[in-house]
Protein backbone atom coordinates (compact mmCIF):
# COMPACT_ATOMS: atom_id res chain seq x y z
CA UNK A 1 0.00 0.00 0.00
CA UNK A 2 1.93 2.60 0.99
CA UNK A 3 1.71 6.37 0.40
CA UNK A 4 3.69 9.15 -1.65
CA UNK A 5 5.38 11.74 0.62
CA UNK A 6 7.50 14.84 -0.61
CA UNK A 7 10.61 15.30 0.55
CA UNK A 8 12.01 19.16 0.15
CA UNK A 9 15.46 20.23 0.94
CA UNK A 10 14.94 23.54 2.22
CA UNK A 11 17.79 25.89 3.53
CA UNK A 12 17.59 26.63 6.90
CA UNK A 13 16.88 30.83 6.39
CA UNK A 14 13.75 33.07 7.22
CA UNK A 15 11.62 33.61 4.66
CA UNK A 16 12.95 30.16 2.55
CA UNK A 17 9.44 28.21 3.28
CA UNK A 18 6.89 30.47 2.73
CA UNK A 19 6.78 31.19 -1.17
CA UNK A 20 6.60 26.92 -1.26
CA UNK A 21 3.65 26.53 1.46
CA UNK A 22 1.85 29.87 -0.63
CA UNK A 23 2.50 28.32 -3.79
CA UNK A 24 0.81 24.83 -3.00
CA UNK A 25 -1.73 27.10 -1.41
CA UNK A 26 -2.23 29.21 -4.90
CA UNK A 27 -2.60 25.39 -6.53
CA UNK A 28 -5.40 24.47 -4.04
CA UNK A 29 -3.15 21.73 -2.73
CA UNK A 30 -4.50 20.65 0.78
CA UNK A 31 -1.42 19.74 3.12
CA UNK A 32 -2.56 16.82 5.43
CA UNK A 33 0.47 16.14 6.96
CA UNK A 34 3.69 17.76 7.43
CA UNK A 35 7.10 17.70 8.94
CA UNK A 36 10.30 19.65 9.32
CA UNK A 37 13.89 17.72 10.05
CA UNK A 38 16.33 20.88 10.78
CA UNK A 39 20.18 20.88 11.49
CA UNK A 40 21.88 24.42 12.02
CA UNK A 41 22.09 24.89 8.01
CA UNK A 42 18.91 23.04 6.16
CA UNK A 43 16.42 21.00 6.85
CA UNK A 44 14.22 18.91 5.39
CA UNK A 45 10.56 19.26 5.00
CA UNK A 46 8.13 16.20 4.20
CA UNK A 47 4.33 17.02 2.80
CA UNK A 48 2.01 14.54 2.65
CA UNK A 49 -0.81 16.29 0.01
CA UNK A 50 -3.78 16.06 -1.93
CA UNK A 51 -2.01 16.27 -5.37
CA UNK A 52 1.66 15.00 -4.78
CA UNK A 53 2.36 14.85 -8.55
CA UNK A 54 0.63 18.88 -8.89
CA UNK A 55 2.57 19.71 -5.89
CA UNK A 56 5.97 18.17 -6.63
CA UNK A 57 6.30 20.20 -10.12
CA UNK A 58 5.58 23.44 -7.96
CA UNK A 59 8.01 23.08 -5.42
CA UNK A 60 10.62 21.75 -8.08
CA UNK A 61 10.60 25.49 -8.52
CA UNK A 62 12.18 26.25 -5.72
CA UNK A 63 13.78 23.47 -4.46
CA UNK A 64 14.89 19.92 -4.59
CA UNK A 65 12.55 17.49 -4.41
CA UNK A 66 12.09 13.79 -3.84
CA UNK A 67 8.52 11.55 -4.08
CA UNK A 68 9.11 8.51 -1.50
CA UNK A 69 7.03 6.42 -0.48
CA UNK A 70 6.13 6.10 3.47
CA UNK A 71 4.05 3.76 5.62
CA UNK A 72 0.61 5.46 7.64
CA UNK A 73 -0.44 3.29 10.22
CA UNK A 74 -3.80 4.59 12.13
CA UNK A 75 -3.46 4.58 16.21
CA UNK A 76 -6.51 4.39 18.03
CA UNK A 77 -6.93 7.45 20.20
CA UNK A 78 -5.79 5.63 23.77
CA UNK A 79 -3.15 5.29 26.06
CA UNK A 80 -0.18 3.08 24.88
CA UNK A 81 -1.31 2.54 20.99
CA UNK A 82 1.55 3.56 19.86
CA UNK A 83 3.43 1.15 22.09
CA UNK A 84 2.20 -1.64 20.10
CA UNK A 85 3.10 -0.39 16.97
CA UNK A 86 6.63 0.03 17.59
CA UNK A 87 6.51 -2.97 19.66
CA UNK A 88 5.31 -5.04 16.54
CA UNK A 89 7.95 -3.31 14.60
CA UNK A 90 10.78 -3.61 16.79
CA UNK A 91 9.99 -7.57 17.57
CA UNK A 92 10.24 -7.61 13.41
CA UNK A 93 14.10 -5.84 13.63
CA UNK A 94 12.32 -3.43 12.01
CA UNK A 95 14.04 0.22 11.91
CA UNK A 96 12.45 3.63 12.04
CA UNK A 97 14.59 6.12 10.04
CA UNK A 98 11.87 9.12 11.35
CA UNK A 99 8.26 9.28 12.18
CA UNK A 100 5.57 11.75 12.65
CA UNK A 101 2.01 11.69 12.81
CA UNK A 102 -1.16 13.88 12.60
CA UNK A 103 -4.79 13.77 12.69
CA UNK A 104 -7.34 13.00 9.90
CA UNK A 105 -10.64 15.40 9.25
CA UNK A 106 -12.59 12.76 8.48
CA UNK A 107 -12.77 10.31 10.67
CA UNK A 108 -10.50 12.17 13.59
CA UNK A 109 -8.07 9.17 13.90
CA UNK A 110 -4.36 9.65 14.61
CA UNK A 111 -1.79 8.20 12.27
CA UNK A 112 1.79 7.79 12.07
CA UNK A 113 3.79 8.36 9.53
CA UNK A 114 6.99 6.31 9.23
CA UNK A 115 9.99 5.87 7.52
CA UNK A 116 11.27 2.34 7.07
CA UNK A 117 13.43 0.57 4.86
CA UNK A 118 11.36 -2.23 3.17
CA UNK A 119 7.37 -0.81 3.26
CA UNK A 120 6.21 -4.45 2.34
CA UNK A 121 7.30 -5.87 5.11
CA UNK A 122 6.58 -3.17 7.85
CA UNK A 123 3.24 -3.28 6.52
CA UNK A 124 3.19 -6.87 6.10
CA UNK A 125 4.35 -7.09 10.10
CA UNK A 126 1.90 -4.16 11.34
CA UNK A 127 -1.45 -5.64 9.51
CA UNK A 128 -0.85 -9.45 10.71
CA UNK A 129 -1.00 -7.58 14.37
CA UNK A 130 -4.17 -5.61 13.32
CA UNK A 131 -3.05 -2.12 12.86
CA UNK A 132 -4.38 -0.36 9.34
CA UNK A 133 -2.45 1.10 7.15
CA UNK A 134 -3.52 3.51 4.25
CA UNK A 135 -2.63 4.15 0.65
CA UNK A 136 -2.57 6.94 -1.42
CA UNK A 137 -6.69 6.30 -2.69
CA UNK A 138 -7.18 6.57 1.60
CA UNK A 139 -5.63 10.19 1.60
CA UNK A 140 -8.29 11.82 0.38
CA UNK A 141 -10.97 10.07 2.23
CA UNK A 142 -9.58 10.69 5.60
CA UNK B 1 67.91 54.60 22.94
CA UNK B 2 67.37 52.41 19.61
CA UNK B 3 69.62 49.37 19.75
CA UNK B 4 70.13 47.76 16.21
CA UNK B 5 72.11 44.00 15.73
CA UNK B 6 74.25 45.56 13.33
CA UNK B 7 73.86 48.99 13.12
CA UNK B 8 76.49 49.42 10.33
CA UNK B 9 74.50 48.04 7.91
CA UNK B 10 71.00 48.76 9.43
CA UNK B 11 72.21 52.72 9.68
CA UNK B 12 74.02 52.78 6.62
CA UNK B 13 73.50 56.09 4.17
CA UNK B 14 71.43 55.10 1.26
CA UNK B 15 74.03 55.40 -1.36
CA UNK B 16 76.12 53.35 0.66
CA UNK B 17 73.70 50.51 1.00
CA UNK B 18 73.61 51.02 -3.07
CA UNK B 19 77.45 50.91 -3.13
CA UNK B 20 77.08 47.08 -1.51
CA UNK B 21 73.82 45.90 -3.84
CA UNK B 22 75.43 46.78 -6.77
CA UNK B 23 78.87 44.98 -5.94
CA UNK B 24 76.45 42.24 -4.77
CA UNK B 25 74.21 42.06 -7.74
CA UNK B 26 76.67 41.80 -10.21
CA UNK B 27 77.78 38.33 -8.15
CA UNK B 28 74.94 37.11 -7.71
CA UNK B 29 73.40 37.07 -11.52
CA UNK B 30 76.95 35.54 -12.56
CA UNK B 31 76.43 33.41 -9.76
CA UNK B 32 73.08 32.19 -11.40
CA UNK B 33 73.75 32.20 -14.84
CA UNK B 34 76.99 29.67 -14.02
CA UNK B 35 75.01 27.83 -12.20
CA UNK B 36 71.47 27.55 -12.54
CA UNK B 37 70.08 26.11 -16.61
CA UNK B 38 66.40 27.08 -15.69
CA UNK B 39 67.26 31.20 -15.52
CA UNK B 40 70.01 31.04 -17.64
CA UNK B 41 67.35 29.36 -20.47
CA UNK B 42 65.31 32.83 -19.00
CA UNK B 43 67.97 34.79 -19.51
CA UNK B 44 69.01 33.77 -22.96
CA UNK B 45 65.22 33.85 -24.39
CA UNK B 46 65.53 37.86 -23.39
CA UNK B 47 68.70 37.97 -24.52
CA UNK B 48 70.17 39.16 -21.06
CA UNK B 49 74.02 38.60 -20.15
CA UNK B 50 75.40 38.98 -16.69
CA UNK B 51 78.18 41.69 -17.88
CA UNK B 52 74.86 43.80 -18.65
CA UNK B 53 73.68 43.85 -15.00
CA UNK B 54 75.95 46.24 -13.69
CA UNK B 55 74.34 47.85 -11.16
CA UNK B 56 70.71 47.15 -9.24
CA UNK B 57 69.26 49.42 -11.71
CA UNK B 58 69.94 46.93 -14.37
CA UNK B 59 67.87 44.64 -12.53
CA UNK B 60 64.55 45.53 -14.16
CA UNK B 61 66.14 44.02 -17.35
CA UNK B 62 65.94 40.71 -16.19
CA UNK B 63 63.16 37.85 -16.65
CA UNK B 64 60.76 37.79 -13.76
CA UNK B 65 60.21 34.24 -11.68
CA UNK B 66 56.61 33.04 -10.41
CA UNK B 67 55.39 30.60 -8.10
CA UNK B 68 54.80 28.40 -11.53
CA UNK B 69 58.54 28.73 -12.17
CA UNK B 70 59.07 27.10 -8.71
CA UNK B 71 56.64 24.77 -8.97
CA UNK B 72 58.06 23.66 -12.68
CA UNK B 73 61.84 23.41 -11.18
CA UNK B 74 60.78 21.42 -8.29
CA UNK B 75 62.66 20.22 -6.65
CA UNK B 76 66.22 20.72 -7.60
CA UNK B 77 66.10 23.43 -11.10
CA UNK B 78 66.75 26.13 -9.07
CA UNK B 79 69.10 25.09 -6.83
CA UNK B 80 72.87 27.12 -6.99
CA UNK B 81 75.17 25.05 -5.60
CA UNK B 82 76.10 21.36 -5.03
CA UNK B 83 74.10 19.65 -2.79
CA UNK B 84 77.00 18.62 -0.44
CA UNK B 85 77.36 23.04 0.24
CA UNK B 86 73.82 22.56 1.62
CA UNK B 87 72.66 21.71 4.86
CA UNK B 88 68.81 22.44 5.18
CA UNK B 89 65.83 22.66 3.46
CA UNK B 90 62.50 24.48 4.46
CA UNK B 91 59.62 23.96 2.87
CA UNK B 92 56.08 25.70 2.04
CA UNK B 93 52.81 23.99 3.24
CA UNK B 94 52.05 22.55 0.09
CA UNK B 95 48.37 22.83 0.08
CA UNK B 96 48.52 22.71 -3.83
CA UNK B 97 49.95 19.24 -4.13
CA UNK B 98 53.13 20.81 -5.26
CA UNK B 99 55.63 21.73 -2.77
CA UNK B 100 58.11 24.25 -3.30
CA UNK B 101 61.62 23.60 -1.82
CA UNK B 102 64.26 26.16 -0.39
CA UNK B 103 67.66 25.24 -0.02
CA UNK B 104 70.20 26.74 2.37
CA UNK B 105 73.55 26.90 2.76
CA UNK B 106 75.30 27.70 6.38
CA UNK B 107 75.97 31.18 4.70
CA UNK B 108 72.73 31.07 3.86
CA UNK B 109 71.02 30.23 6.83
CA UNK B 110 73.26 33.03 8.86
CA UNK B 111 72.11 35.79 6.45
CA UNK B 112 68.54 34.77 7.49
CA UNK B 113 68.85 34.39 11.36
CA UNK B 114 70.72 37.46 10.65
CA UNK B 115 67.59 39.20 9.12
CA UNK B 116 65.68 37.50 12.06
CA UNK B 117 68.23 38.78 14.43
CA UNK B 118 67.29 42.35 13.48
CA UNK B 119 63.94 42.22 13.82
CA UNK B 120 64.23 40.97 17.41
CA UNK B 121 66.43 43.49 18.52
CA UNK B 122 64.33 45.85 16.89
CA UNK B 123 61.76 44.95 18.84
CA UNK B 124 63.81 45.13 21.96
CA UNK B 125 65.39 42.30 22.32
CA UNK B 126 68.55 41.49 24.68
CA UNK B 127 70.64 38.52 25.67
CA UNK B 128 68.22 39.10 28.91
CA UNK B 129 65.35 38.31 27.48
CA UNK B 130 63.54 34.82 27.20
CA UNK B 131 62.17 34.72 23.93
CA UNK B 132 58.76 32.14 23.55
CA UNK B 133 58.15 30.91 19.46
CA UNK B 134 55.39 29.57 18.89
CA UNK B 135 55.73 29.40 14.77
CA UNK B 136 55.47 25.76 13.81
CA UNK B 137 59.06 23.98 13.78
CA UNK B 138 60.14 21.60 10.76
CA UNK B 139 59.59 22.44 6.75
CA UNK B 140 57.78 25.65 7.86
CA UNK B 141 59.96 28.81 8.03
CA UNK B 142 58.68 30.16 10.89
CA UNK B 143 59.90 28.77 14.00
CA UNK B 144 63.38 27.61 12.97
CA UNK B 145 63.72 31.63 11.18
CA UNK B 146 62.93 32.88 14.60
CA UNK B 147 64.87 30.09 17.03
CA UNK B 148 68.12 30.92 14.86
CA UNK B 149 67.53 34.74 15.40
CA UNK B 150 66.88 34.20 18.87
CA UNK B 151 70.12 32.70 19.32
CA UNK B 152 72.07 34.71 17.40
CA UNK B 153 70.69 37.93 19.75
CA UNK B 154 71.21 35.60 22.66
CA UNK B 155 67.96 35.61 23.94
CA UNK B 156 67.05 32.07 26.28
CA UNK B 157 65.30 30.64 23.43
CA UNK B 158 61.68 28.87 24.26
CA UNK B 159 61.36 26.46 21.63
CA UNK B 160 57.48 25.49 21.71
CA UNK B 161 56.42 24.95 18.33
CA UNK B 162 52.46 25.75 17.58
CA UNK B 163 49.72 24.22 19.72
CA UNK B 164 49.09 23.14 22.64
CA UNK B 165 47.96 26.47 24.40
CA UNK B 166 48.14 25.58 28.03
CA UNK B 167 51.76 24.52 28.13
CA UNK B 168 52.66 27.95 25.94
CA UNK B 169 50.86 29.68 28.95
CA UNK B 170 51.99 27.44 31.70
CA UNK B 171 56.00 28.32 29.98
CA UNK B 172 55.13 31.53 29.66
CA UNK B 173 54.56 32.31 33.26
CA UNK B 174 57.22 29.75 34.83
CA UNK B 175 59.70 30.97 32.86
CA UNK B 176 58.69 34.16 32.65
CA UNK B 177 58.93 34.87 28.63
CA UNK B 178 59.39 38.53 27.47
CA UNK B 179 59.28 38.02 23.52
CA UNK B 180 56.61 36.30 22.18
CA UNK B 181 56.64 35.38 17.86
CA UNK B 182 53.82 33.39 16.86
CA UNK B 183 51.28 34.44 13.98
CA UNK B 184 48.67 37.43 15.06
CA UNK B 185 45.30 35.37 15.12
CA UNK B 186 47.67 32.70 17.93
CA UNK B 187 49.22 35.71 19.99
CA UNK B 188 45.06 37.14 20.26
CA UNK B 189 44.28 33.40 21.48
CA UNK B 190 46.86 33.14 23.90
CA UNK B 191 45.30 36.84 25.16
CA UNK B 192 41.98 35.59 25.07
CA UNK B 193 43.14 32.18 26.79
CA UNK B 194 44.82 33.90 29.50
CA UNK B 195 41.93 36.35 30.16
CA UNK B 196 39.92 32.85 30.66
CA UNK B 197 42.57 31.38 33.01
CA UNK B 198 42.17 34.77 34.88
CA UNK B 199 45.05 36.56 34.15
CA UNK B 200 45.63 40.42 33.81
CA UNK B 201 47.42 41.48 31.03
CA UNK B 202 50.40 42.51 33.78
CA UNK B 203 50.36 39.21 35.15
CA UNK B 204 52.75 38.51 32.23
CA UNK B 205 55.79 39.57 31.49
CA UNK B 206 56.01 39.84 27.80
CA UNK B 207 57.11 42.97 26.32
CA UNK B 208 57.17 42.40 22.85
CA UNK B 209 55.74 40.51 20.46
CA UNK B 210 57.19 39.79 16.65
CA UNK B 211 53.79 38.66 14.60
CA UNK B 212 53.34 37.36 11.06
CA UNK B 213 53.07 34.77 8.48
CA UNK B 214 49.29 36.42 7.79
CA UNK B 215 47.69 39.56 7.18
CA UNK B 216 46.34 41.08 9.92
CA UNK B 217 45.04 44.53 10.72
CA UNK B 218 45.85 47.61 12.87
CA UNK B 219 42.91 46.57 15.33
CA UNK B 220 43.80 43.37 15.30
CA UNK B 221 47.12 44.84 16.82
CA UNK B 222 45.83 47.46 19.33
CA UNK B 223 43.49 44.41 20.74
CA UNK B 224 46.78 42.10 21.17
CA UNK B 225 48.84 44.84 22.73
CA UNK B 226 46.02 45.34 25.42
CA UNK B 227 45.05 41.87 25.94
CA UNK B 228 48.71 40.80 26.31
CA UNK B 229 49.89 44.09 27.62
CA UNK B 230 53.31 44.54 25.04
CA UNK B 231 54.30 46.34 21.60
CA UNK B 232 53.34 44.24 18.94
CA UNK B 233 55.85 43.61 15.59
CA UNK B 234 55.12 42.98 12.62
CA UNK B 235 57.81 40.76 10.46
CA UNK B 236 56.99 39.76 6.93
CA UNK B 237 58.87 37.10 4.78
CA UNK B 238 58.39 34.06 2.48
CA UNK B 239 60.01 30.48 1.80
CA UNK B 240 61.14 31.59 -1.57
CA UNK B 241 63.25 34.11 -0.23
CA UNK B 242 64.51 32.48 3.09
CA UNK B 243 61.49 32.64 5.68
CA UNK B 244 60.71 35.30 8.07
CA UNK B 245 62.66 38.52 8.19
CA UNK B 246 63.06 39.90 5.20
CA UNK B 247 61.33 42.42 6.27
CA UNK B 248 60.59 43.76 9.98
CA UNK B 249 58.92 46.31 11.87
CA UNK B 250 60.75 48.91 14.26
CA UNK B 251 59.27 50.97 17.21
CA UNK B 252 57.68 53.20 14.53
CA UNK B 253 55.90 50.69 13.58
CA UNK B 254 54.94 52.50 10.01
CA UNK B 255 56.36 49.83 8.31
CA UNK B 256 58.56 46.66 8.02
CA UNK B 257 61.94 47.90 7.10
CA UNK B 258 63.35 45.24 4.53
CA UNK B 259 66.81 43.96 4.72
CA UNK B 260 68.12 45.31 1.78
CA UNK B 261 72.01 44.44 1.79
CA UNK B 262 70.37 40.81 1.23
CA UNK B 263 67.25 41.59 -0.69
CA UNK B 264 66.54 44.35 -3.38
CA UNK B 265 62.93 45.01 -3.28
CA UNK B 266 61.03 46.40 -6.65
CA UNK B 267 57.29 47.60 -7.41
CA UNK B 268 56.24 46.76 -10.36
CA UNK B 269 52.36 46.92 -12.19
CA UNK B 270 51.40 43.17 -12.22
CA UNK B 271 49.84 43.82 -15.70
CA UNK B 272 52.50 45.25 -17.49
CA UNK B 273 55.41 44.33 -15.46
CA UNK B 274 56.78 47.40 -15.60
CA UNK B 275 58.79 48.90 -12.16
CA UNK B 276 56.89 51.59 -10.73
CA UNK B 277 58.54 54.60 -8.75
CA UNK B 278 58.40 55.03 -5.24
CA UNK B 279 55.20 55.41 -3.45
CA UNK B 280 53.44 53.62 -5.91
CA UNK B 281 51.11 50.26 -4.94
CA UNK B 282 52.16 47.30 -6.66
CA UNK B 283 53.34 43.87 -6.84
CA UNK B 284 56.50 43.59 -4.56
CA UNK B 285 59.40 42.01 -6.64
CA UNK B 286 62.46 40.56 -4.83
CA UNK B 287 65.87 39.97 -6.12
CA UNK B 288 68.54 37.82 -3.68
CA UNK B 289 71.56 39.69 -3.63
CA UNK B 290 74.14 37.36 -1.70
CA UNK B 291 72.44 33.97 -1.70
CA UNK B 292 74.04 30.48 -2.58
CA UNK B 293 72.05 27.83 -2.31
CA UNK B 294 68.46 29.43 -3.33
CA UNK B 295 68.84 32.55 -5.14
CA UNK B 296 65.88 33.99 -6.77
CA UNK B 297 66.35 36.91 -9.23
CA UNK B 298 63.29 38.94 -9.86
CA UNK B 299 60.75 37.00 -7.73
CA UNK B 300 57.01 37.88 -7.84
CA UNK B 301 55.85 37.93 -4.35
CA UNK B 302 51.95 38.77 -6.01
CA UNK B 303 51.90 40.46 -2.59
CA UNK B 304 50.48 44.29 -3.16
CA UNK B 305 52.36 47.18 -1.15
CA UNK B 306 54.37 50.62 -1.48
CA UNK B 307 57.87 51.36 -0.42
CA UNK B 308 59.16 54.43 0.98
CA UNK B 309 62.32 55.86 1.64
CA UNK B 310 61.36 58.49 4.11
CA UNK B 311 63.54 58.73 7.02
CA UNK B 312 62.80 56.66 10.00
CA UNK B 313 62.90 58.03 13.15
CA UNK B 314 64.48 54.74 14.68
CA UNK B 315 67.40 55.65 12.78
CA UNK B 316 67.31 52.90 10.04
CA UNK B 317 68.00 53.40 6.05
CA UNK B 318 66.98 50.73 4.87
CA UNK B 319 63.48 51.04 2.48
CA UNK B 320 60.08 50.29 3.97
CA UNK B 321 56.92 48.28 3.18
CA UNK B 322 53.85 48.66 4.18
CA UNK B 323 51.97 45.96 4.91
CA UNK B 324 50.59 43.91 2.18
CA UNK B 325 47.11 45.40 0.81
CA UNK B 326 46.23 41.98 -1.13
CA UNK B 327 47.07 39.69 -3.63
CA UNK B 328 47.75 40.38 -7.40
CA UNK B 329 46.39 36.92 -7.88
CA UNK B 330 43.87 35.01 -6.42
CA UNK B 331 45.24 33.43 -3.11
CA UNK B 332 43.71 33.83 0.37
CA UNK B 333 45.57 33.58 3.55
CA UNK B 334 43.62 31.93 6.16
CA UNK B 335 44.69 31.16 9.58
CA UNK B 336 48.40 30.80 7.81
CA UNK B 337 47.67 28.65 4.95
CA UNK B 338 47.89 29.79 1.59
CA UNK B 339 44.14 28.72 0.32
CA UNK B 340 42.97 29.08 -3.83
CA UNK B 341 40.09 29.20 -4.74
CA UNK B 342 41.01 26.46 -7.70
CA UNK B 343 41.73 24.32 -4.58
CA UNK B 344 38.30 24.51 -3.47
CA UNK B 345 36.83 23.65 -6.65
CA UNK B 346 39.01 20.83 -7.78
CA UNK B 347 37.61 18.96 -4.79
CA UNK B 348 34.00 20.40 -5.03
CA UNK B 349 34.54 18.50 -8.79
CA UNK B 350 36.18 15.46 -7.29
CA UNK B 351 33.14 14.69 -4.61
CA UNK B 352 30.72 15.17 -7.80
CA UNK B 353 29.56 18.29 -6.62
CA UNK B 354 28.41 21.84 -9.72
CA UNK B 355 31.09 24.43 -9.96
CA UNK B 356 28.71 26.62 -7.86
CA UNK B 357 29.77 28.00 -5.06
CA UNK B 358 30.99 30.97 -2.90
CA UNK B 359 33.82 30.86 -0.48
CA UNK B 360 32.59 33.53 2.45
CA UNK B 361 35.79 34.76 4.46
CA UNK B 362 35.30 36.16 7.14
CA UNK B 363 37.03 36.91 10.87
CA UNK B 364 35.45 36.04 14.19
CA UNK B 365 37.43 36.82 17.60
CA UNK B 366 40.28 37.15 15.51
CA UNK B 367 40.62 34.22 14.22
CA UNK B 368 39.91 33.52 10.42
CA UNK B 369 36.67 31.66 8.92
CA UNK B 370 36.00 29.88 5.64
CA UNK B 371 32.85 29.01 4.91
CA UNK B 372 31.97 27.24 1.48
CA UNK B 373 28.68 27.05 0.39
CA UNK B 374 27.52 24.66 -2.38
CA UNK B 375 24.88 24.06 -4.42
CA UNK B 376 23.48 20.40 -3.81
CA UNK B 377 21.95 18.66 -6.86
CA UNK B 378 18.57 16.73 -6.96
CA UNK B 379 20.84 13.14 -7.23
CA UNK B 380 22.49 14.37 -4.27
CA UNK B 381 19.71 14.85 -1.60
CA UNK B 382 18.37 11.91 0.14
CA UNK B 383 15.05 12.27 2.74
CA UNK B 384 17.13 10.78 5.55
CA UNK B 385 18.24 13.54 7.44
CA UNK B 386 21.88 11.24 8.56
CA UNK B 387 22.89 10.59 4.72
CA UNK B 388 22.68 14.84 3.75
CA UNK B 389 24.52 15.04 6.85
CA UNK B 390 27.64 12.60 6.13
CA UNK B 391 27.55 14.13 2.99
CA UNK B 392 28.02 17.47 4.55
CA UNK B 393 31.46 15.56 6.66
CA UNK B 394 32.87 13.92 3.90
CA UNK B 395 33.32 17.11 2.13
CA UNK B 396 34.61 18.85 5.15
CA UNK B 397 36.72 16.20 5.21
CA UNK B 398 38.24 16.03 1.79
CA UNK B 399 38.63 19.98 2.17
CA UNK B 400 40.77 19.87 4.78
CA UNK B 401 42.78 17.18 2.94
CA UNK B 402 43.44 19.53 0.22
CA UNK B 403 43.70 22.74 1.84
CA UNK B 404 45.30 21.80 5.71
CA UNK B 405 42.37 23.82 7.35
CA UNK B 406 38.72 22.55 7.95
CA UNK B 407 35.80 24.68 6.31
CA UNK B 408 32.31 25.13 7.02
CA UNK B 409 30.14 23.24 4.11
CA UNK B 410 26.94 24.89 3.75
CA UNK B 411 24.82 22.61 1.44
CA UNK B 412 22.31 25.02 -0.32
CA UNK B 413 19.41 24.46 -3.00
CA UNK B 414 20.17 24.57 -6.84
CA UNK B 415 20.04 28.10 -8.27
CA UNK B 416 20.27 29.77 -4.94
CA UNK B 417 23.64 30.64 -5.57
CA UNK B 418 23.98 34.34 -7.44
CA UNK B 419 24.91 33.93 -11.38
CA UNK B 420 26.77 36.86 -12.07
CA UNK B 421 27.58 38.14 -16.16
CA UNK B 422 30.64 37.20 -16.97
CA UNK B 423 33.38 36.26 -13.74
CA UNK B 424 31.39 34.49 -11.47
CA UNK B 425 31.79 36.19 -7.84
CA UNK B 426 33.61 33.31 -6.08
CA UNK B 427 35.52 34.64 -3.09
CA UNK B 428 33.87 37.01 -0.44
CA UNK B 429 36.38 38.26 2.16
CA UNK B 430 34.75 40.08 4.68
CA UNK B 431 37.51 40.66 6.79
CA UNK B 432 38.80 43.98 5.99
CA UNK B 433 42.17 43.29 6.56
CA UNK B 434 43.06 46.32 3.97
CA UNK B 435 41.83 50.27 2.79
Amino acid sequence: MAIKQLSVFVENKPGRLIPMIKALSDAQINIRAMSIADTQDFGILRLIVSDEKKAKEILSNYSIVTSIEVIAVKISDKAGALCGVLDALGDAGINIEYTYAFTASADFGAYAVMRVEDNAAAEKVLNEKGFATLGNADIDKI
Amino acid sequence: MERYYQPEIETLPYEKIREIQNEKIVKQVKHVYENVAYYRNLMDEKGVKPEDIKSVDDIKKLPFLTKADLREAYPYGLLGTDLKNCVRIQSTSGTTGKRVVAFYTQHDIDLWEDCCARAIVAAGGTNEDVCQVCYGYGLFTGGPGLNGGSHKVGCLTLPMSSGNTDRQIQFMMDLNATILCCTPSYAAYIGETLAEKGYKPEDNKLKAGIFGAEPWTEEMRREIEKSLGIKAYDIYGLTETSGPGVAFECSEQRGMHINEDHFYAEIIDPETGEVLPEGEKGELVFTSLDKEAFPLLRYRTRDICVLTREKCSCGRTHVRMSKPMGRSDDMMIIRGVNVFPSQIETVLLNEGYTPNYQIVVDRENNSDTLDIYVELSADQFSDKMAETQKREKVLTDAMRAMLGIGPKIHLVAPKTIVRSEGKAVRVIDKRKLHD
